[in-house]
């Protein structure tokens, strides 16, 4: 596990960011990516890889995973390719106390997986009534700041947030659900809900929700990031917000790129997202929009035990485990969608680490030696024992996928290998 | 996807909705219901069906008129009737739905009667029989959220078809709260799936579901027109929590509005019948002199509702 100089020979590397897509050999030394194609002059490998048949890319850059407990995570984390990722502030405690962020990225740095990167309470408890501390925050170690789940009802202080964070540069991330549109809903307000007799959220809970922080984040000047988009009306608002230059990004869940509402069958609450998942042409619509670049895909791990799911639909716990299927859905996806490799890897390499403002998702020299190697053809069947994630909750249970890690670096050092 | 409520031969094993189930089906739990409508007419009010057999209510909601009637129903089929009002036990110590059910099972249930306040909650409860290997316990839906009630939907169409015999000519008006009623949408899939020419969904759009359309029916929004030489009329319940403002503005206003008065009724075709699920708000969704009046059929729906669950226990009890 130490940081050796590695010599990968004859993968294919694919690195959007620099639009390199070649068989080209790989040289790592001291943590970083010391040549490509060619070694540094004076290179004497300590281990040398053959990695014919398998492709070689940045490590992947995860928007959103919660941690629970966060070495068998952070193990899933690298399992699945992933070694950065960005963890929401909704943690219990919540994220709004420097030393609970100093404290989580400690833990993260003695574990060495992947490179954890704090997102912190934007406001006190994440209750929407009080500014957080962000600078002392951003101090600690946190690069954005957002509510989580959590709305902040008093656009007042909504726009206060967003100034106080334009102030010191910081990135305010929300996601657009209005609370009251929301209500106690459950499911896509469309015809499943409505057969199913669940609560509904209309689709205008995002659109208002977007049009609220679009409007102030011009007003303010802050940089944005939506999360968690789920409708094409959303994506429409943000697609025209682009055309006038405000600067605004999102991303998507991996797991709203191939589902929809139809996917809750009878009341299946592995199907409980938040949002929800919602109509078919909504889900054809984030396609577009992720193909398009103008959304990132993130894996929003959220791990949730048993008891958490096996419940009534609408008292189950929502989300997904995702960290260790990001990899293979994005594959998925992109294989539906005709589309190259390289784009694909985009959407949850380069474009994230874009969006977290973090040095990752690229093979530069001199960059950091984050490397996933996968082979794309290698299947392999989603079952409990398959994850390492304590969260075995996934809709993709059963299902085979393609695309299998086979070696994951961080910082030069093999952290996973199968 | 698999029907949950069938099993591998196509048979009834749960009733859990009427969505998804044949027409045959349907039609075999109605002659069924037919023949067991002699049994509460005679002396001896029993058959021995179900003798030996451990029926368990267990309502996670309060309702006493439907446990009541699941309960004579099962009484006249012999079985052995457990009453759990589970709102007042092992829910409010912490115990989940799985756990309640577990230990009933270890205390041989071979039937649920389940009626709870979350829609999906007998589907979980019919998964886990099945992931136990369970397929001798029985699950019964009495209603689960604002879901189904699918007993209370085989009760309403064995009442259409007393009166009306055939489905294919009837325009079928459901009138009220649709939004929240599991009977409404129970109702709904059993006139598609016995071919009623229409079903007109009757309502303001906040108590109206979103592409309700889509489950076969017409909407519309004014009385009038949805009651315009209808054949059957379906009043459902309008509960006291809807009336509170933030779904209509009044009681007063919406019996102005949606309520079934005479001269309302007068529009239906002369022959219509007026149907309730029971129990009724007088003066809000529907006035006494229809509701006392000839062409209410609310309490012979009660009768009938009696056979129905014995016709459905029974058969699942087959199976």
């Amino acid at each position: 596990m130490n940081r050796q100089h590695l010599h990968l020979r004859n993968a294919r590397l694919i690195d959007p960011k620099n639009s390199l897509d070649a068989r080209l050999d790989l040289f790592i030394a001291d943590g970083l990516v010391a040549g490509i194609g060619l070694p540094p002059t004076g290179f004497a490998a300590e281990r040398s890889i053959d990695a014919s048949g398998l492709i070689a890319c940045p490590g992947l850059v995860d928007l959103s995973s919660r941690l629970g407990g966060i070495e068998p995570e952070l193990n899933a984390a690298v399992a699945g390719g992933v070694t950065s990722l960005a963890c929401p502030p909704d943690s219990k405690p919540p994220l709004d106390e420097p030393g609970l962020v100093e404290r989580l990225v400690r833990r993260s740095e003695t574990l060495g997986l992947a490179r954890v990167y704090p997102i912190g309470a934007l406001t006190q408890q994440l209750a929407g009534e009080k500014l957080a501390e962000m600078n002392s925050l951003a101090r600690a170690g946190c690069i954005a700041f957002s509510q989580a789940k959590r709305a902040i009802v008093d656009t007042q202080l909504l726009l206060r947030a967003m100034q106080y964070a334009a102030t010191f540069g910081y990135a305010v991330r929300l996601r657009p659900q209005d609370q009251f549109l929301t209500g106690d809903g459950v499911a896509h307000d469309g015809e499943v809900a409505s057969r199913l007799g669940l609560a509904s959220i209309p689709v205008s809970a995002e659109t208002v929700a977007i049009a609220t922080a679009l409007l102030l984040a011009s007003q303010t000047g802050v940089r944005l990031h939506l999360s968690r988009l789920s409708s094409a009306a959303g994506i429409a608002l943000i697609r025209q917000a682009r055309r006038s230059n405000v600067q605004v990004t999102c991303d998507v869940a991996v797991h709203h790129l191939h589902l929809s509402e139809m996917d809750i069958g009878y009341f299946d609450s592995n199907a409980r997202f938040d949002p929800p998942l919602r109509s078919a042409s909504d889900r054809d619509a984030l396609r577009t929009a992720v193909a398009e670049g103008l959304a990132a895909i993130c894996s929003d791990h959220t791990p949730v035990d048993a008891d958490g799911k096996q419940l009534p639909f609408a008292e189950a716990l929502p989300g997904a485990s995702g960290l260790e299927l990001l990899l293979p859905l994005t594959l998925q996806w992109a294989a539906q969608e005709k589309l190259p490799l390289a784009l694909a890897l985009a959407r949850i390499t380069c474009d994230p680490a874009a969006i977290l403002g973090i040095e990752a998702g690229l093979l530069s020299v001199g960059s950091p030696a984050d490397v996933c190697v996968f082979d794309p053809d290698e299947t392999w069947r989603v079952t409990p024992d398959a994850l390492r994630s304590q969260g075995k909750n996934t809709p993709f249970m059963g299902y085979e996928v393609s695309g299998r890690v086979r070696m994951t670096l961080v910082g030069g050092r093999i952290v996973f290998e199968a | 996807m698999h029907n949950p409520q069938l099993n591998a031969n196509g048979e009834l094993t749960h009733l859990l909705s009427i969505e998804g189930l044949p027409r045959a089906v349907i039609n075999h739990i109605l002659d069924t219901a037919s023949s067991f409508l002699k049994v509460s007419d005679r002396n001896v009010k029993k058959v021995p069906l179900l003798r030996g057999k451990s029926v368990f209510n267990v309502f996670f909601e309060n309702s006493t008129r439907t446990r009541t009637t699941f309960e004579i129903a099962a009484k006249r089929l012999s079985a052995d009737v457990i009453n759990l009002d589970v709102t007042r036990s092992s829910t409010a110590k912490g115990e989940t739905l799985l756990d309640t059910v577990d230990n009933l099972v270890a205390m041989h249930a071979d039937m649920f009667v389940v009626r709870h306040a979350a829609s999906g909650a007998p589907h979980l409860i019919a998964d886990h029989l099945r992931r136990l290997g369970r397929n001798d316990v029985h699950v019964v839906n009495a209603g689960d959220g604002s879901h189904a009630h699918p007993t209370q939907g085989l009760l309403d169409m064995y009442t259409i078809r007393h009166y009306k015999k055939d489905f294919t000519n009837l325009a079928v008006a459901i009138v009220g709260d649709i939004l929240h009623s599991r009977v409404a949408r129970s109702d709904i899939h059993a006139l598609t799936t016995l071919g009623a020419a229409e079903v007109r969904a009757v309502g303001p759009q906040t108590l109206l579901p979103t592409a309700i359309e889509r489950m076969g029916v017409r909407v519309c929004h004014d009385l009038g027109t949805g009651l315009r030489d209808c054949d059957v009329v379906i009043m459902l319940r309008l509960q006291n929590e809807r009336m509170n403002g933030a779904l209509l503005p009044s009681a007063r206003e919406y019996f102005r509005c949606y309520g079934l008065t005479p001269a309302m009724l007068a529009l239906a075709k002369p022959d219509a019948i007026v149907m309730h699920p029971g129990p009724m708000n007088r003066g809000v969704e529907i006035d006494s002199d229809v509701a006392d009046g000839p062409q209410a059929v609310i309490l012979p729906q009660v009768t009938f509702g009696i056979a129905v669950r014995m016709a459905v226990m029974g058969i699942l009890a087959g199976n």
